[in-house]
């Protein structure tokens, strides 16, 4: 047995080392795909919307008008931007305090008792499908806001210059602001899960630290809890973003399928997923070429607003000192 | 609210209590029980904290120090299931007190924890936080006061050129003064100590100690340790804790040189522990 040890375990090292290799190629065959994935999408986006490109130009951007019937056809982008971006900011408006403010409690105020209850509300909230929101803000939400909420909001705005626009307009079931609320419903247990976990990695002591000084909760939570876990709670605000200008089925419901920029957050608009999944089926041609730069334009979106995101990590992390 | 709470000149006209006879009393113990919810972590304890002087508090692990000392700022409180009974006086206060203001009491009553605690954020924020919790100050006069705080942590040399760098940037024993200058630039009146010096080196060690002596000028300092030769360095008196209880408080060369009791004196001679 003496004697077969070495020859034995320089057989089981090269093995090993077999192992390792395949291990290595497995795992970084896995990571190159992701680049390949997404070159490939970004290439054949370009490619289908290469005609609309060829055709409106630059001109696509700030074009209000959506005639895909004309002769011609006349396609511009601003409404489904200035819906795409309206819509997200204002649901991040609602879904970012909200969010936040439920994470902070479940993890340092609420009672052992409620705590599961809550955090199993949370979930569910997250895993009703997306077409289920859409027929509630259709059937309850849209109801509400153009028959009660809307003609309150008019009557405290009267006369105020700003305002009276943004809440004036003709009641309508299906509206801007009825689709960012509903977005705002369906981002928020992403914000409240991702909070909630990095939450619980502040330590127990950092957390007495702060109390031994004196803070308050409130202190403890914006001077220690948030900017100790900034990172993945922007990670989370991130998330929660992407999904909300992605989302599709919900706001395609909601949103009213109107290509034009209003003042009013009561009235119609259109984003550009709602766009592309309302008009995708019976376009063809020019049509839906425009609809894939579109699509284009939506990626293109997002990778900015994702850099923005990490551009304000590392300038919050200059703030706090290298 | 008794006649211990006033502050008597002779510590030592209190019977059960041998501290020092010199000073007054700041903290005054008076039966003091702590529960875990069933577990009765502290069994009728009763000492007393003299100012301006250094209390050390020894005893093998989970014998209820750190216990003892989490019940002066009243940190137990964060946790539900946690209770005490007894009294605990501050000056004429008492700390269990349900009604006292936790936040006032913990400004008045700071604590060092065992692993240094810097806030993520720079040093000079480190030390700004904690001032600006109950003063606001223009900027100028707050440079002063950071000043003064990293100088009293005997820190201010080693980062006067990279205030704004962040405090986790510090070596642990830089952190752990870091944390001492933060505790004393909220100008508490006394200072507790977690097993400061655990997760230290000798060097850094040796400058905290250097530090706690120089602030029992100011401070009532209490500090529990495993370091049985830091207690007899640093401190004044000594408390010796077994299995919840107060086995012996006396002037700690004293307890170390003739301990009166028998546990007292395996624990401090290494029979166990």
């Amino acid at each position: 047995m003496d004697v077969a040890g070495p020859y034995d375990r320089a057989k089981a090292l090269s093995a090993f080392k077999l192992g390792d290799s395949v291990f290595y190629w497995a795992t970084r065959i896995s990571a190159i795909s992701v680049l390949l994935i997404l070159g490939g999408i970004i290439i054949s986006l370009i490619i289908g919307a290469w005609p609309a490109m060829r055709e409106y130009g630059f001109a696509f951007l700030w074009t209000e008008r959506w005639a895909p019937a004309a002769d011609p056809p006349v396609l511009g982008a601003v409404g489904p931007v200035y819906g795409t971006l309206l819509t997200s900011l204002i649901a991040m408006a609602i879904a970012i305090p909200v969010g936040l403010g439920i994470a902070v409690f479940l993890t340092e105020l609420c009672p052992q008792w409620l705590r599961r209850p809550i955090g199993v509300a949370i979930e569910l909230l997250a895993g009703i499908p997306s077409i289920i929101y859409g027929m509630w803000g259709f059937f309850v939400l849209g109801p509400f806001l153009a028959d009660t909420f809307q003609p309150f909001m008019i009557r405290i705005c009267e006369g105020v210059p700003v305002l009276g626009t943004i809440f004036g307009g003709p009641p309508s079931y299906l509206s801007l602001f009825n689709a960012s609320l509903i977005l705002a419903i369906m981002v928020l247990p992403f914000i409240t899960a991702i909070s909630v976990d990095v939450f619980k990695t502040v330590p127990p002591v950092l957390k007495e630290a702060a109390y031994g000084v004196g803070c308050t909760t409130w202190e403890v939570v914006r001077s220690v809890v948030i900017p100790y876990t900034r990172v993945g709670v922007i990670g989370g605000v991130m998330l929660a973003l992407g999904r909300a200008l992605g989302e599709t089925m919900a706001v395609t419901f909601i949103i009213g399928n109107a290509f034009r920029v209003s003042g009013s957050i009561f009235a119609p608009g259109t984003t550009i997923s709602a766009a592309i999944a309302s008009e995708f089926a019976e376009s063809d041609g020019l049509h839906q070429s425009g609809l894939m730069l579109l699509g284009l334009l939506l990626f293109v979106l997002t990778f900015f607003v994702l850099a923005g995101a990490r551009l304000m990590l590392l300038r919050l992390e200059q703030k706090a000192g290298k | 609210m008794s006649d211990l709470s006033v502050a008597s000149s002779a510590a030592a006209s209190v019977p059960p209590v041998r501290a020092s006879s010199e000073g007054r009393a700041k903290v005054t113990v008076r039966d003091l029980n702590f529960y875990y919810g069933e577990h009765h972590a502290l069994k009728g304890i009763n000492l007393k904290l003299m100012a301006g002087h250094v209390t050390a508090f020894i005893g093998p692990s989970g014998c209820g120090k750190s216990t003892l000392l989490r019940i002066f700022n009243r940190m137990y409180d964060l946790y539900p299931g946690q209770r005490a009974e007894g009294q605990v006086m501050l000056d004429s206060a008492n700390i269990l007190d349900p009604k006292l203001d936790l936040n006032l009491l913990r400004a008045r009553v700071g604590m060092v924890f065992q692993k240094p605690t810097p806030f993520p954020m720079t040093i000079y924020e480190n030390i700004a936080f904690g001032i600006r919790l109950y003063e606001k100050l223009p900027k100028s006069e707050m440079d002063g006061r950071v000043e003064k705080a990293l100088r009293g942590g005997a820190l201010w040399n080693e980062v006067k050129d990279k205030l704004n760098a962040s405090g986790l940037s510090l070596s642990g024993g830089q952190q752990q003064r870091l944390c001492i200058a933060r505790t004393v630039a909220v100008r508490p009146e006394v200072i507790l100590f977690d097993e400061p010096c655990s997760a230290l080196d000798p060097i850094s060690t040796a400058k905290v100690e250097e530090l706690i002596d120089e602030l029992k000028e100011d401070y009532t300092i209490a500090i529990v340790t495993h370091n049985m030769q830091q207690a007899a360095r640093v401190s004044d008196s000594t408390a010796f804790m077994y299995l919840g209880e107060m086995v012996e408080f006396g002037q700690t060369n004293k307890l170390f040189t003739s301990p009166t009791d028998r546990r007292t004196q395996d624990y401090i001679t290494g029979r166990f522990g």
